[in-house]
């Protein structure tokens, strides 16, 4: 006898189920009874359906739809064009140009979401350090046209602050533009001068 | 010759009469099957297309038509376009020997209201019953695919153990009317359905019956959860509607089996004969509907063990205690 014959010899058949009283087929068919009874009940309930097109509920406000370009609180572009959401994004839908404008602002010269390949995955929501990605609850974006599913930077520009309503980048980044200077950020402290801050 | 010609003709009338409805009746019953489970799950069901969605066999049938018929390369080419054809033909002939009226008089001349009075209508039955098992069996071989092949053969297997089952629960009734046409079996019943002394034989025949024509919760060749689709996975276009047209005939046919056998067939109060073999047929198809709402699938051992040790051994013994109890 070959080791693995004596393996199967060791596992006992699975008793089959048999009934044992009446008391038992009675529970049976009481029990067959009672889901005849649910499903014709069923049938008297209003179906639970939510009808699309004529409802549309409207969705929580984190569900990840239609990708749109935030404004900080002032009005600004928060893109700062750093390439982390074109980076992250696992099918390349995003791409851009970086600038940087005379009041050494970086921005995006222009920014291109391909939709038609976009999974509304969020990652690059996750990954944008300046809350100027997001993804909104706007669901119905589907067109005949699959060029037109390519969004160019005025497209996917608003003029709100989408779900980040406070955070502004500039302000409390320590980079030096035409409106601060190093150390005028919030919670930011004058620099030192690393000569006179010897031990 | 003339009246060779005349009586082809009302023939002829009869076969497109029963074909129409049958067919007709098929269509809606995909709809009513679709809506009623629906609510059974407390959904809507179709009801896009026209109003309560009733247009939406139109559609289905439409769309049936328009889709490309593949024919996998590996496949047996001749066989695998057979293949539903045999399922729906054998299904719709087995509907040529059921009555659906009495005899009526039509210019002086005696019109039965059959397609076809076989003195063996039941033995034609249950032939074409088993001939169907052809069509899902030779289907899943002729695709060369495992999962259809799998479909196929639980196709057989379990039609083949259901089909003794079937045979046997329905001996009582021959003996009760003492002959094997259909129409003789429904003049029998005249004073009273043999459902009222028959109860055991027509829970069998109705057991057996659903899982004949493949449905929940005996839709193991079909199983969509472990086979795809089971024996009709590599079909599409309309030969895959013909396997869906055969299987609902197939529920309607053994529909007016259970009317004929066993709950007087057409006859019934004040209504046409015709109209109640309808309204029988349609209430044993909205039972089975709600038998698929309602019930899962068996498993392939629980449905053998169904098969052989509890109907089979039942119909037996029925028939023993109908042969002494009739022998008295």
């Amino acid at each position: 006898m070959n080791p693995d014959e004596r393996h199967y010899r060791k596992l006992k058949p699975v008793p089959p189920q048999r009934f044992r009283t009446i008391s038992e087929i009675g529970e049976a068919l009481n029990a067959l009874g009672q889901g005849f009874v649910t499903t014709f009940r069923h049938l008297f309930r209003k179906p639970i359906t939510e009808e699309y097109p004529e409802y549309k509920r409207t969705l929580p406000e984190r569900s990840r739809a239609r990708i749109v370009l935030t404004r900080d609180p002032d009005g600004n572009e928060r893109c700062v064009a750093c390439y982390l959401c074109s980076a992250a994004c696992p099918v390349s839908c995003i791409s851009m140009q970086s600038a940087e404008d005379d009041n050494g602002r970086r921005y995006a010269r222009w920014f291109r979401i391909n939709f038609g390949r976009c999974i509304y995955c969020g990652l690059c929501e996750e990954a944008c350090p300046t809350s100027a990605i997001q993804l909104t609850p706007q669901f119905e974006h589907v067109k005949r046209e699959i060029l037109s599913m390519v969004y160019e930077k005025e497209d996917l520009l608003v003029d709100h602050s989408g779900k980040d309503k406070t955070y502004n980048f500039y302000r409390w980044a320590g980079i030096r533009t035409g409106d601060r200077d190093k150390g005028e950020h919030e919670r930011e402290d004058k620099p030192v001068n690393v000569r006179s801050n010897m031990p | 010759m003339i009246a060779w010609i005349a009586g082809f003709a009302v023939l002829l009338v009869k076969i497109g009469l029963v074909l129409g409805v049958l067919l007709f009746l098929a269509a809606y019953l995909v709809w009513a099957e679709r809506k009623l489970l629906g609510r059974l799950q407390i959904r809507y069901g179709p009801n896009r297309a026209g109003i309560f969605g009733l247009l939406q066999p139109i559609a289905d049938a439409i769309k049936m038509m328009t889709k490309e018929d593949i024919v996998p390369e590996a496949a047996d080419r001749t066989i695998f376009l057979l293949a539903p054809a045999v399922v729906a033909v054998t299904a719709m002939l087995m509907a040529a020997v059921v009555p659906f009226g009495p005899t009526i008089t039509l210019w002086g001349r005696q019109v039965p209201m059959v397609v076809t009075d076989l003195n063996v209508g039941l033995l034609f039955v249950f032939a074409m019953s088993s001939l169907g098992v052809y069509g899902v069996a030779l289907g899943g071989w002729a695709s060369n695919s495992k999962f259809a092949l799998l479909g196929g053969i639980r196709g057989a297997a379990q039609m083949i153990s259901y089909e003794l089952a079937l045979g046997l629960s329905i001996v009582p009734v021959v003996m009760l009317a003492g002959s094997l046409s259909l129409v003789d079996i429904v003049d029998a019943q005249a004073s009273y359905p043999f459902i009222l002394v028959q109860p055991v034989a027509f829970v069998i025949f109705v057991v057996s019956a659903m899982a004949e024509s493949k449905r929940i919760p005996f839709d193991l060749p079909e199983a969509e959860n472990e086979l795809g689709a089971g024996y009709h996975t590599e079909y599409s276009g309309m030969r895959f509607g013909m396997f869906f047209i055969g299987e609902y005939v197939h529920m309607q046919v053994l529909g007016a089996l259970i009317a004929v056998f066993f709950l007087g067939g057409w006859r019934g109060p004040l209504l046409p004969g015709p109209l109640w073999l309808l309204i029988k047929i349609i209430v044993v198809a909205l039972v089975m509907i709600w038998v698929r709402g309602t019930l899962p699938r068996l498993r392939y051992d629980q449905l053998m063990a169904l098969g052989w040790k509890v109907l089979i051994p039942a119909a037996l013994a029925n028939i023993v205690i109908t042969g002494a109890v009739v022998l008295l």
